[in-house]
C-alpha cells in the first residue's frame, strides 16, 4: 500500500500543480463571456456579445491598444531578430577580441530588473530631450529582445554541421549563395523561434513600456490604467484570443516536431 | 530557449575552429552599438541622474547635474522598509517557487521521459501562463481571492479564516502573486537539467544501500544544481524589481509597496528623477553582486 501511494504521489502532485497554474487562465477565459456592464468582476450571465463586438467598448480603446501592441511587437521583433541573429552567427563562427566583454554586454540586459531598464532609458530620453511616443517604446523593446534572440539563435548556429556549407563551397557556390541556400534555411527554425519569443516578450511587456510610452497606450498599459476602475470584458476577449492563438502555434510546432522525430526514427 | 542562458555548463562543446575575419566585426557592430546606445548609455544616464540636484528655480521635475551623493542617504532613509521588503518578498517567493517547481520539473524531466509527447504537452502547460497577459492573470487572482470571493467566504464559513481577515492587500497576497507569476521561470531551467539527469547515478546510490532520501539529497540535488541556480536567479531578479503584484490596484496594499513601486511613483508621478535613479542604482547593484557571484561560478562564456 505504501509503495503504490508513493508511486502515485508525484503524478497526482503534477496534475494538481498544473491545475493551479491554469486557474487564472480559465478565469480570464470564462469572464470573457460575462454579460458585464462597466467592470467585469461579478458574473452576470453568459453572452457571446463581447467576442462579437470587441472594438465597440470605450470607442475602441481596447482595440487601439491592442493594435499598438501588435505594431510595436512586429517592428521590435524584426529589428531585434536581425541584430541578434547577426551577433549569434559572429559569436559561434568567428574569433575576435573583447569576446568575454561582448558576452557580458549581451547577458547583462537579461539580468537587469525591468524597472531599472525602463527608468534608465527614460532618464536618457529625458536628458537628451526625446519626447516619449511609439518610437521610444520600439527602441526599448528592441533593446531587451536582442539578448534573448542571441541566446536562441546561437544554439541553432552551434548545432549546424559545417560540412554542409563546405559541400556548398566545394560545388563552387559563392559566399552569398552558400549563405542564402544553405546557412539561412538551416538557421530558419532557430530564427523563427527567436522571433516568436521576441514578439511574446514585447507584447506582454508592461514595466519598461510604462516608463517610455508617454501618452501611447499598449494592451498591458491599458489594463494597468483601467485596473482601478474595472476592466471591460473585451480585454479578456483579446487576452483569451491571443492565448488560444499562441497555444495553437506552440502545439502545432511540438506535434510536427514529434512527427518528424518519429519519421526519422522509422527511417533509422 | 533563453532559459538555457542560465543553466550553464550543459552546452555542447563547440566544434569547428573559429576563424578571424572582418566579417565578424560587420556582424557584431550594429547590435553591439545598439546595446551600447540603449542599454549601457541609459545606465550611465541613470547613474548621473542619481546625483542630480534640484535646479535653482525650484520647479518640480527640474534638475541639474551635480554630485549630490546625499540623494542616496535620503532615499535609503526614506525607503529602507521598501528596499528590505523587496528583497524579502523576492527571496520568499523564490524559495516557494523552488519548492513548488522541483517535484513538477522532476516528474516532467525524469518520470515522463519515456513518453515524449506527454512530456512536451506538460511543458506547454507549464509555460501556458506566459501566453495570457501578466496583468490579467494577476487581476484574476485578485478577484478570485477578494473578500467577497467564493474562496475567501468559504474559508471564513469553515472558520479556517477569521471573519474580519483579508487576503488581498496583505504581504501574503503579494508573495503569492510573485510566486505564481514566476513559477515557469523556475520550472523550465530545473526541467532542463533534470531532463539530462543520468539515472544510473541514482541506481548506484540505492545499490549501495542509501536511503531514498539520502540519494535525493546527495545525488539528485547536487546534479541538478545548475538548474537550481538558474531558476533562482530567473525568479529572484524579476521578483525583486516587480511592482505589479505589490501595486494597490493588483494584489498589494499601502503596506506592501516594493522598491519598484517607489521607483515608478518617484519617476512617473512625483517627477523626483534623482530619487528614482538612486533607488534603481541600489537595486541594480544588489542584483549585480548576486549575478557576479554566479558569473564567478560559471564564467562569462557560458552565460549565453
Amino acid at each position: 500500500m505504501k509503495f503504490s501511494l508513493g508511486k502515485w504521489l508525484l503524478p497526482l502532485y503534477t496534475v494538481l500543480a498544473l491545475i493551479f497554474l491554469m486557474v487564472p487562465i480559465v478565469y480570464t477565459f470564462v469572464f470573457s463571456f460575462n454579460d458585464s456592464l462597466k467592470s467585469n468582476i461579478t458574473w452576470r450571465g453568459f453572452t457571446f456579445d463581447k467576442w462579437l463586438n470587441v472594438c465597440q467598448v470605450q470607442n475602441g480603446a481596447v482595440c487601439e491598444a491592442f493594435g499598438n501592441s501588435i505594431l510595436i511587437g512586429v517592428v521590435a521583433t524584426v529589428a531585434a531578430t536581425t541584430l541578434g541573429t547577426m551577433i549569434a552567427i559572429a559569436l559561434v563562427r568567428y574569433r575576435f577580441r573583447f569576446r568575454s566583454q561582448t558576452s557580458l554586454l549581451l547577458f547583462l540586459p537579461m539580468a537587469t530588473p525591468e524597472v531599472v531598464l525602463g527608468a534608465g532609458l527614460a532618464a536618457q530620453f529625458l536628458s537628451v530631450g526625446v519626447p516619449k511616443d511609439m518610437f521610444t517604446i520600439i527602441l526599448a523593446h528592441t533593446m531587451f529582445c536582442i539578448s534573448f534572440v542571441v541566446v536562441t539563435v546561437k544554439a541553432r548556429v552551434a548545432s549546424l554541421d559545417p560540412a554542409l556549407e563546405e559541400a556548398g563551397r566545394d560545388l563552387y557556390g559563392s559566399a552569398t549563395q552558400v549563405f542564402a541556400r544553405i546557412t539561412f534555411p538551416l538557421l530558419l527554425p532557430g530564427i523563427l523561434a527567436a522571433a516568436l519569443l521576441s514578439f511574446a516578450l514585447s507584447f506582454d511587456d508592461f514595466i519598461i513600456t510604462n516608463f517610455n510610452s508617454g501618452a501611447v497606450t499598449t494592451f498591458p498599459k491599458y489594463i494597468y490604467v483601467s485596473a482601478a476602475r474595472g476592466i471591460p470584458a473585451e480585454a479578456n476577449v483579446i487576452a483569451s484570443a491571443v492565448f488560444i492563438f499562441a497555444l495553437a502555434i506552440v502545439v502545432t510546432t511540438q506535434v510536427s516536431r514529434a512527427a518528424r522525430a518519429k519519421r526519422l526514427a522509422k527511417q533509422g | 530557449m533563453a532559459f538555457a542562458a542560465f543553466s550553464a555548463g550543459t552546452t555542447a562543446p563547440e566544434a569547428a575552429p573559429r576563424r578571424k575575419s572582418p566579417i565578424a566585426l560587420l556582424l557584431l557592430l550594429p547590435g553591439i552599438l545598439y546595446l551600447v546606445l540603449f542599454f549601457l548609455a541609459p545606465l550611465v544616464s541613470l547613474l548621473l541622474t542619481s546625483f542630480q540636484a534640484p535646479s535653482g528655480f525650484g520647479d518640480v521635475g527640474q534638475y541639474g547635474y551635480a554630485f549630490r551623493w546625499e540623494n542616496y542617504v535620503e532615499v535609503i532613509a526614506a525607503y529602507w522598509p521598501h528596499i528590505m521588503r523587496s528583497f524579502g518578498y523576492a527571496l520568499i517567493a523564490t524559495i516557494l517557487a523552488l519548492v513548488f517547481s522541483y517535484p513538477l520539473a522532476y516528474f516532467i524531466g525524469v518520470k515522463a521521459r519515456n513518453w515524449p509527447l506527454l512530456q512536451s504537452l506538460l511543458l506547454v502547460l507549464v509555460i501556458a501562463p506566459f501566453f495570457i497577459s501578466f496583468l490579467l492573470r494577476t487581476l484574476a487572482w485578485k478577484q478570485l481571492l477578494s473578500d467577497e470571493s467564493f474562496v475567501i467566504t468559504s474559508l471564513k464559513a469553515l472558520s479556517l479564516l477569521a471573519p474580519d481577515a483579508h487576503f488581498t492587500g496583505t504581504p501574503f497576497a503579494v508573495i503569492f502573486g510573485l510566486t505564481y507569476n514566476f513559477i515557469p521561470f523556475m520550472t523550465l531551467p530545473l526541467y532542463t537539467t533534470l531532463e539530462r539527469l543520468d539515472l544510473r547515478f541514482l541506481e548506484a546510490g540505492s545499490d549501495l544501500y542509501a536511503h531514498p532520501f539520502d540519494v535525493f539529497r546527495k545525488i539528485t540535488i547536487p546534479l541538478s544544481m545548475p538548474g537550481i541556480v538558474a531558476g533562482t536567479l530567473l525568479t529572484f531578479i524579476p521578483a525583486a524589481g516587480d511592482y505589479i503584484n505589490a501595486s494597490r490596484d493588483f494584489l498589494g496594499g499601502p503596506d506592501t509597496q516594493m522598491i519598484g513601486n517607489v521607483i515608478e511613483a518617484n519617476f512617473l508621478v512625483l517627477q523626483n528623477y534623482p530619487a528614482a535613479a538612486a533607488l534603481s542604482i541600489i537595486l541594480m547593484s544588489v542584483i549585480l553582486v548576486i549575478v557576479s557571484v554566479y558569473v564567478k561560478r560559471a564564467g562569462t562564456e557560458e552565460l549565453l
